[in-house]
This record gives structure tokens, C-alpha cells and sequence, in this order.
């Protein structure tokens, strides 16, 4: 009778396990249009209004402890801003005198306009859904989906900052891949003085994913705290952008000299405050004029 | 007879009605509160704490469950979670079966145990299938975090679930005895004594 019972025991123990070995090897070989992922699509979409009244539902809860670490951060927080606050008021007259510039330039010149943000359409959409684990992975579900014209590929920004992509969508409900996930990487520019725009990439830092870095930059860029950095839409190419150019994404929290020519790396704290987004942008036009979207970050 | 049956399904369908309605609050609202930029993942204390209740069995295939509820609700790759959720629940229903411990901190050091295993699989997971990361002392601390915040929570996740499932457990004394009224048995009060 024990026997038995150890060897059902082992047998369901054996069998479970084989069956997830099986379902990460087919989901890893398979392209995103294939049988498993359109389950995946399909639960999303069936568990979306679930989600979505929970996540009302439980608003109030989470508010009660967002307060709590919100208090905690508050005089911290107050000191920075007002620091931020006297450091922008100066450069905004300096960037007034560069923009009456810039457009007298632009006019003798005849340049062409990039596609700003302004002009994308964006869809104001609820979160309703949100990783657990965020040390890898962090994506978010949202309440908007292919009725609402969401795409994947699409930009999603929030609190005037860049937040991540559209990487799955279903009718009624689309998976959001933050700009905190190890998968993502944006091309970036650091506005540096306003002299000068260097190109990098962006990536998260393991650990600490609100840490984000930018890499590949030249070693003797003149980059300072404080500087601001914005998605580079590279347009043209073998790769373009996902995002719109001039996207603000977040300021150098950290430009350190020696890790700048050692690893051509500076710190940067998002503009979005991500752990604590109740609603986002969804930028999802204009339509490009081959009618293709960009697929590559 | 139909007692019996009842009695047979209560526990599957109290585990399935809590893994759906705990990993829905957990994605919905509890990963949205961040504790040290950490956010909390009850789903691994769950599965442990059903481990430790109802044995290796159930853990074990509770885990399948939440896992591969969480990996196609957040769509992650499947099997992932599950793989290491198994391992969490079977882990714990085996300890209770071969040591049952009766102290009341158990919990707590299987919720850490949970958590660790749930933080450093992932992430070893993540390694495995290709993510390009750097290992640091970042990396370290989050992880520590996490497993702390995991053990604090243990107690009260342990108190939910026992909650929960108690009365629909194979052993639990409150349904042996019920069974022996409703199969004809006398209770122990009413029993007479050899003594008399």
C-alpha cells in the first residue's frame, strides 16, 4: 500500500514536470502567431475584465500603502525638487533663447520636421495587471487593445516620460514591456548642455531596475547630472526606432568620469514614476506611409 | 456515498478557487506595491504554505497550477514558473510528511525557502534562456529583500490558507469526526467508557 502511494507520488511528481519541460521548450521555439501564444492571447483576453474589476476593486488598498512608502520618501523628495526646480528655471530661459534660434534656423534651412509626440493619437488606458517579479521581467496588462487601435510595437508613455512598448495585444487588452525589462533597449540621445546630443542605448540595471543606464557612449562626452535624455527615433536604416524621437525618458542620476571612459556608461532616473502608474499613453499613430510599423527597439 | 464525494473534491476545488483568486489579486494589485523597489510575490508562499498543509501531492500540483496560471496570465514563458513552483510545493508536503514540524515559525522559514528558491530560479531561469545581465551586488541585495519580505509575509499567507482549506483536509481531525456521525459512528463524548 506504501509503495504504491510512493510510486503514484513520484509518477504525478514526474509527469508534472515534463509536462512544463515540454511547454517551455515548445513556447521558447515558437513564433509569437503560434498555437501556444494564442492561448496565452486568448487567457489575457478572457482574465482582462477579471483583472480589471480587481484592480479597482482593490484601488483603495493599494493607495493605503503606496501612502505610506509616499510619506516616507516626501522630505527627500521635497529637497530634490527644489533643487530640479532652480536648476530649470535657468535653463528654460536658456532653452527659450535656443529655440527662437533653433526655429529661425529651421526656416532658412527648410528642414523637415520629425513626427513629434503631438502628433500621435494616443489612447488614455487603465492598468489592470502588473508582474510580480520585477528583476527580470516587468510588464504591465492594460485595459486597451486591437478595438482601441493599439498595435503592437506601439510607445506607451505616462507622467510625460517614456514608460516601454507594446508587446502583446489581444481585442480587448494588450501586455506592456517596461523600459525596466531586461529585454528592452531604447536608442536614446543625452542632451548635454544643449551643445551637443550624444547617442546611446538604454538598458536597466540588474538589481535596481529604476537604475537605468545608458551605454555606448563616447568617453569624453561632456555629460552632467541633471542632463536630459530622449528617445533618438532613428529613422532609416536596417533599424529603426520603435519610440518617436524627442520622447523625454528620464535625467543622468549619476555621470561618473571613471565609469564614463571605462565602460561608456551614465546613470539615469526615468521622468515616469513606474511603480506607481495608475493610467498611460498609448501612442498609436501615425500610420507610417509604406503602412509598415517598426519592429525593432 | 455522495458525502464521500463531496468530501473527496472539496479540497481540489478550494485550491483551484484559491490559486485563480490569489494569483488574480497578486497581479492586479499586490505587485503594484513596491517594499525597497521590490515588489511582493505572495504566489511562492501560497504554494509552499499549501505544501505544508496538505502534503507533497497536492503541493506539488497546486504549483503546476498557479504557475502556469501566472506565466499565461503575465505572458512569460510557459512552464517556467510551474517548474519551480512543483518544486516548492512538493518540497514543503514533503517535509511535513517526513518531519511534520509542529513549531510556529515554521512558516516563516519556509516562506523564505520559498521565496529564495522562486527569486534565485527565475533568475537563474532567466540566464538559461538567454537574458544578457550582469550579476552585482544589486542583484544580491534585491534578491535578500525579496526573501525577507517573503518571510515576513509567511505567517499570515500560512494563516489565510489554513484558513482556507482547514476542514477539507484527508487527516484534519474536525472531518474525521464529522465523517464518523454521518457514517454511523458514535461520537467520542457520546461513546461509553470501558470504565462504566
Amino acid at each position: 500500500m506504501y509503495d504504491k502511494q510512493v510510486r503514484r507520488r513520484r509518477a504525478v511528481l514526474a509527469l508534472l514536470v515534463v509536462v512544463s519541460l515540454i511547454l517551455l521548450t515548445l513556447y521558447f521555439g515558437e513564433s509569437p502567431s503560434s498555437p501556444l501564444h494564442a492561448i496565452q492571447r486568448g487567457v489575457i483576453q478572457v482574465l482582462s475584465p477579471i483583472q480589471e474589476g480587481a484592480s479597482r476593486a482593490l484601488k483603495p488598498a493599494r493607495d493605503l500603502f503606496g501612502w505610506f512608502g509616499d510619506t516616507l520618501d516626501a522630505k527627500k523628495e521635497r529637497d530634490q525638487l527644489r533643487d530640479q526646480r532652480d536648476a530649470l528655471l535657468r535653463r528654460a530661459i536658456e532653452y527659450e533663447v535656443a529655440m527662437r534660434q533653433n526655429a529661425e534656423l529651421r526656416a532658412l534651412v527648410d528642414l523637415q520636421d520629425d513626427p513629434s509626440v503631438e502628433a500621435y493619437e494616443k489612447v488614455t488606458t487603465r492598468i489592470i495587471a502588473r508582474s510580480p517579479n520585477n528583476l527580470f521581467r516587468d510588464t504591465m496588462q492594460v485595459a486597451a487593445g486591437r478595438s482601441d487601435g493599439v498595435a503592437v510595437g506601439d510607445a506607451v508613455i505616462a507622467d510625460g516620460g517614456l514608460v516601454g512598448h507594446v508587446s502583446t495585444v489581444s481585442s480587448g487588452t494588450a501586455v506592456v514591456t517596461l523600459i525596466t525589462d531586461q529585454r528592452s533597449t531604447v536608442a536614446v540621445r543625452v542632451l548635454n548642455g544643449g551643445n551637443r546630443a550624444d547617442l546611446g542605448l538604454l538598458k536597466p540595471s540588474v538589481g535596481d531596475p529604476l537604475d537605468l543606464l545608458v551605454q555606448l557612449l563616447p568617453r569624453r562626452a561632456p555629460i552632467r547630472e541633471g542632463d536630459f535624455v530622449v528617445t533618438a527615433g532613428l529613422r532609416g536604416g536596417r533599424l529603426e526606432s520603435l519610440y518617436p524621437p524627442n520622447i523625454p525618458v528620464g535625467r543622468v542620476s549619476r555621470a561618473d568620469p571613471v565609469e564614463l571612459d571605462a565602460e561608456q556608461q551614465v546613470h539615469v532616473a526615468p521622468l515616469a514614476d513606474l511603480r506607481h502608474l495608475e493610467f498611460v499613453q498609448i501612442l498609436t499613430g501615425p500610420a507610417r506611409a509604406d503602412g509598415e510599423r517598426a519592429q525593432t527597439p | 456515498m455522495s458525502v464521500g464525494v463531496n468530501d473527496s473534491w472539496q479540497l481540489p476545488l478550494r485550491l483551484a478557487a484559491l490559486g485563480f483568486l490569489a494569483v488574480v489579486v497578486q497581479i492586479a494589485a499586490i505587485s503594484q506595491i513596491t517594499v525597497f523597489g521590490v515588489s511582493v510575490d505572495v504566489a511562492p508562499l501560497l504554494v509552499a504554505s499549501v505544501g505544508l498543509l496538505a502534503g507533497s501531492l497536492p503541493g506539488a500540483v497546486f504549483g503546476f497550477g498557479v504557475g502556469l496560471l501566472v506565466d499565461l496570465a503575465l505572458v512569460q514563458t510557459l512552464g517556467v514558473t510551474s517548474l519551480l513552483y512543483i518544486a516548492i510545493g512538493y518540497a514543503a508536503g514533503r517535509l511535513r510528511e517526513l518531519r511534520d514540524p509542529a513549531h510556529g515559525l515554521v512558516p516563516v522559514a519556509v516562506g523564505a525557502a520559498a521565496t529564495a528558491v522562486a527569486t534565485i530560479g527565475f533568475a537563474l531561469m532567466q540566464f538559461l534562456l538567454g537574458v544578457d545581465a550582469p550579476v552585482s551586488w544589486l542583484l544580491l541585495r534585491h534578491v535578500v529583500v525579496t526573501i525577507l519580505l517573503g518571510a515576513l509575509l509567511a505567517l499570515p499567507v500560512d494563516a489565510l490558507v489554513r484558513r482556507i482549506v482547514q476542514g477539507s483536509l484527508p487527516d484534519d481531525p474536525r472531518r474525521r469526526r464529522r465523517r464518523a456521525y454521518t457514517t454511523g459512528g458514535l461520537s467520542p463524548l457520546s461513546r461509553p467508557s470501558a470504565d462504566r
